[in-house]
């Protein structure tokens, strides 16, 4: 499956990035799969040791990658594992969204949420919605470089 | 060129049910630097990991991809399967294609193609890892405990009885906390004195303790295993070496009506005291803002009549430093300042409305009242007496959201004793709800209501003063209807918030608080007696509200905590930590601000340049603080900061792998 050939338009499906923290989201995503809870197969996710961790640049990258959509995923405030991480997750999120919109990109594109190791139906349920959110912004082609 | 060998479990069915374990392994072989790769039915086993062992020998593999179930579970067993093989054990990444893939999916197609392009982010992740080594940290083998009431003390005690030294902090001029101050304690009833005291004085009698009165730590620098620490020890104006304890500078003083905090405000002290007989140590201290030779450079009785010549006007201050290799938090609670929030019950002006440590001290034999119940106001003996809980606790308007989770049973307690000791007594509770989880305490608590104890459900509205009487309204809300008794005497149970300075001291030592100023613990659940900070644990009231029994408990769970931490003469540190490229780092410093460890510090380094040397500020990493978690690393301007194990360039392998 290969997210830049343009013929492949109708089988087109959403190609979502998740960053999870190790310590509650990814923890989260183990759970669901633990409790077999079904989830849409879009989204591929990198562990990173926490939220905070989340460089812009990796977002950015993925974007230009083709990625159609990107979800940072941590601890809830104040449950950080690292105490802190978190929040400085949630700022530069909420930057980015800011600056999507400034240039034109849906701020949707790129999604935060807080999802603990306890909420393993959450983080499915994340996973569906997310995709769901991308699949009807569609693919992402502002932001992908076109280089082929 | 790099070798990395790909391993794809099948889990048993667990895996290959869904994913195509074999065309996975196929697909990877192809992934540039893959030189080998196979799937296997179970790679967590001995043959599964032998078979890693084998491979690297037979095809030169140098890093390996494992991708099985989640690494939050098996990480630690392939890394060391790994090293096994002879490679080093950080050259190895691990992905999760069960409870990721295969138990959450049952599209064959599209699972095996999740599990390619999971593979594929793997293998590109481990082409740039590089070797690390776990580097290994000295420990000093000495605890500080910051804190002296019986979570202090059982801490102090249990750490001592482990063979190493103990320096225990206690910024009152004795040791014990509340625990003596109270009269008896349930659920048993066992006189809290007759068991507290010889808890104090084995403290102060062993001999790996060394004990720190009427001082405070002011600084502490360092980290796990190698903490330094600075006490102020405050004027005593009495040297403790050679006074004898006799007691004749008390008898002497002729300020004698100084309120004393031991006896809750309800009794008085000299400027020169011992808080109680029983005080550890059993030595007076000059309170300095009280004593008129010290304020007016009057009077100097007490260095008059002292027999051995141990008063010290001059005394100063004195800064003592030591290092530690780990601590113990033991500040403990104060009571919720009730006056200042209940309006209803007359902001304090009433004086026969009490709190429950003020009622303890008047129960108590060796209290101002010698145990009599008499009320304040007029000495009498109160008749109707009404308890109220709930005073601060559970009310997020005008206190505490929490329970406070001792007030239910020493109520039942007071309310007990009340009936116990007074004749023909009227003793009326009011309560939202009545909590005993405890051991004996829920048939404490039924006794007490078999004593006669009255207990109405339900809010006290109003406190107000006729005559001699307090007039208590409030509602039965069992029975929905309005409620006043004529009460002699009303005792609050006010709520537990964390002692005075519990917030400075905690960011003296480096660690959090939670929202309502407790001391945070690293997991609710599985980790109550640890901080974030390492090396740092917790134990008692300062935690959250406790009795006796829970903190004991804690005590003894730090010392134990503290103590592995002590048993070792150094200790591995992951090397899974940040670290600083000095020739990039602009020395800005963004970075030690946003470290929750205090783990980074800037320090200046010289380097040639133009023929000159030059000095200038970077950032630098405390291995031993650090925890790996990145925060700095993204926070950083110049990008001279990373994370080993998960740097930019990995991540970006791993981004740039998902979309090709
Ligand atoms: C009215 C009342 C009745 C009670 N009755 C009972 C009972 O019957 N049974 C029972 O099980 N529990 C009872 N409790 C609860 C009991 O008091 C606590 O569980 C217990 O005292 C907690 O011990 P601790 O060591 O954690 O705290 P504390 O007793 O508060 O001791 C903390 C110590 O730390 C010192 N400290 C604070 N800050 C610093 C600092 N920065 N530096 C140095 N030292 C510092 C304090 O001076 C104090 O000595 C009662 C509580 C109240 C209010």
């Amino acid at each position: 499956m290969s997210v830049k050939s343009s013929d492949a338009q109708e089988a087109w499906e959403p190609k979502i990035l998740a960053f999870c923290c190790n310590w509650c989201s990814y923890a989260g995503a183990d759970l669901a799969g633990l409790n077999r809870t079904q989830q849409p197969p879009n989204v591929r996710i990198i562990r990173v040791p926490c939220s905070g961790r989340v460089d812009p640049q990796f977002i950015m990258r993925a974007f230009q990658d083709g990625v159609d959509g990107v979800l940072v995923a941590g601890c809830h405030p104040g449950d950080c594992h690292y105490s802190t991480g978190n929040f400085f997750a949630r700022r530069r999120f909420l930057l980015f969204q800011r600056i999507f919109d400034y240039i034109g990109i849906d701020p949707g594109r790129l999604q935060n949420r807080w999802i603990s190791g306890a909420e393993g139906d959450k983080f499915a349920a994340t996973v569906s919605k997310v995709t769901e959110d991308i699949r009807a912004l569609g693919p992402n082609r502002k932001l992908r470089d076109e280089h082929e | 060129m790099k070798r990395v060998g790909v391993f794809v479990c099948h889990c048993g069915s667990n895996i290959a049910a869904v994913v195509d374990c074999e065309r996975v392994a196929k697909e990877a072989a192809k992934f540039p630097g893959v030189a080998f790769s196979i799937d296997n039915k179970y790679m967590c086993s001995d043959p599964g990991q032998d078979l890693i062992k084998k491979a690297v020998e037979e095809h030169h593999l140098d890093r390996i991809v494992v991708a099985s179930c989640t690494p939050r579970m098996h990480e630690p067993v392939f890394r060391r399967a790994t090293e096994n093989a002879g490679i080093n054990p950080y050259l190895f990444a691990m992905t999760n294609i069960r409870e990721h893939v295969s138990w959450i999916h049952t599209d064959r197609e599209k699972a095996t193609e999740k599990a390619i392009d999971l593979v594929r982010m793997a293998v590109a992740k481990v082409l740039h890892t590089v070797p690390l080594e776990k580097s290994s940290i000295p420990i000093t083998k000495r605890a500080l405990v910051i804190g002296g009431g019986i979570a202090g003390m059982q801490a102090a005690l249990d750490i001592a009885d482990n063979g190493n030294p103990v320096v225990l902090v206690e910024r009152e001029p004795t040791i014990g906390g509340k625990m003596p101050m109270l009269d008896k304690t349930f659920p048993s009833l066992d006189c809290s004195a007759c068991i507290c005291t010889p808890k104090m004085a084995s403290t102060d009698q062993h001999p790996n303790i060394t004990i720190y009165t009427h001082s405070e730590v002011e600084r502490v620098d360092g980290y796990i295993g190698n903490f330094q620490v600075t006490i102020r020890q405050k004027a005593k104006y009495v040297d403790h070496k050679i006074c004898t304890g006799c007691g004749l500078c008390e008898t002497k003083c002729p300020n004698k009506k100084i309120p004393n905090s031991f006896e809750a405000g309800m009794g008085n002290r000299t400027a020169i005291y011992k808080a109680f007989p029983q005080a550890v140590p059993n030595k007076p201290i000059i309170d300095a803002a009280n004593c008129r030779k010290l304020t007016k450079d009057k009077c100097g009785v007490c260095a008059k009549v002292c027999p051995t010549g141990a008063i010290k006007y001059d005394d100063q201050d004195e800064l003592i430093t030591i290092d530690v290799g780990a601590i113990v938090m033991a500040t403990g609670y104060d009571l919720f300042p009730w006056k200042e929030a209940y309006g209803e019950y007359g902001y304090g002006k009433y004086p026969d409305v009490i709190t429950g440590l003020q009622f303890e001290r008047l129960v108590n034999a060796s209290g101002p009242t010698s145990g009599h119940i008499l009320r304040p106001s007029d000495g009498k003996e109160p008749k109707t007496i009404v308890f109220i809980k709930c005073v601060g606790s559970r009310d997020d308007v005008k206190g505490k959201a929490y329970c406070s989770r001792t007030c239910c049973m020493y109520t039942a307690k007071h309310a007990h004793q009340a009936v116990d000791k007074i004749e023909d007594s009227h003793v009326i509770v009011f309560y939202m709800d009545v909590r005993t989880a405890g051991k004996g305490y829920e048939e404490f608590y039924q006794r007490t209501v078999e004593d006669g104890v009255h207990y109405v459900r339900g809010r006290v509205s109003k406190i107000y003063q006729l005559g001699d009487k307090l007039i208590v309204r409030g509602e039965d809300t069992l029975l929905g209807e309005a409620v006043q008794v004529n009460a002699d005497l009303v005792v609050l149970a006010t709520a537990m918030v964390p002692s005075a300075g519990s917030g400075e001291i905690a960011h003296i030592v480096g660690f959090s608080t939670d929202k309502d100023g407790f001391y945070q613990e690293a997991h609710p659940k599985l980790r109550p007696l640890e901080t974030f900070t390492a090396g740092v644990f917790l134990a008692g009231a300062c935690q959250g509200p406790k009795d006796i029994p829970d903190t004991a408990a804690q005590g003894s769970g730090a010392a134990a905590k503290a103590s592995a931490v002590l048993s070792n003469r150094s200790m591995e540190t992951d090397p899974l930590i940040s670290q600083v490229n000095d020739a990039v780092c602009a020395g800005c410093g963004v970075c030690v601000g946003i470290c929750p460890y205090r783990a980074i510090e800037l320090k200046e380094i010289t380097q040639r340049a133009g023929g000159k040397t030059i000095a200038r500020r970077v950032a630098s990493i405390n291995s031993g603080l650090c925890q790996g978690c990145g925060a700095c690393v993204a926070a950083c301007r110049s990008g001279a900061l990373d994370l080993k194990g998960f740097t930019n360039q990995q991540i970006m392998a791993e981004v740039d792998a998902l979309c090709l």
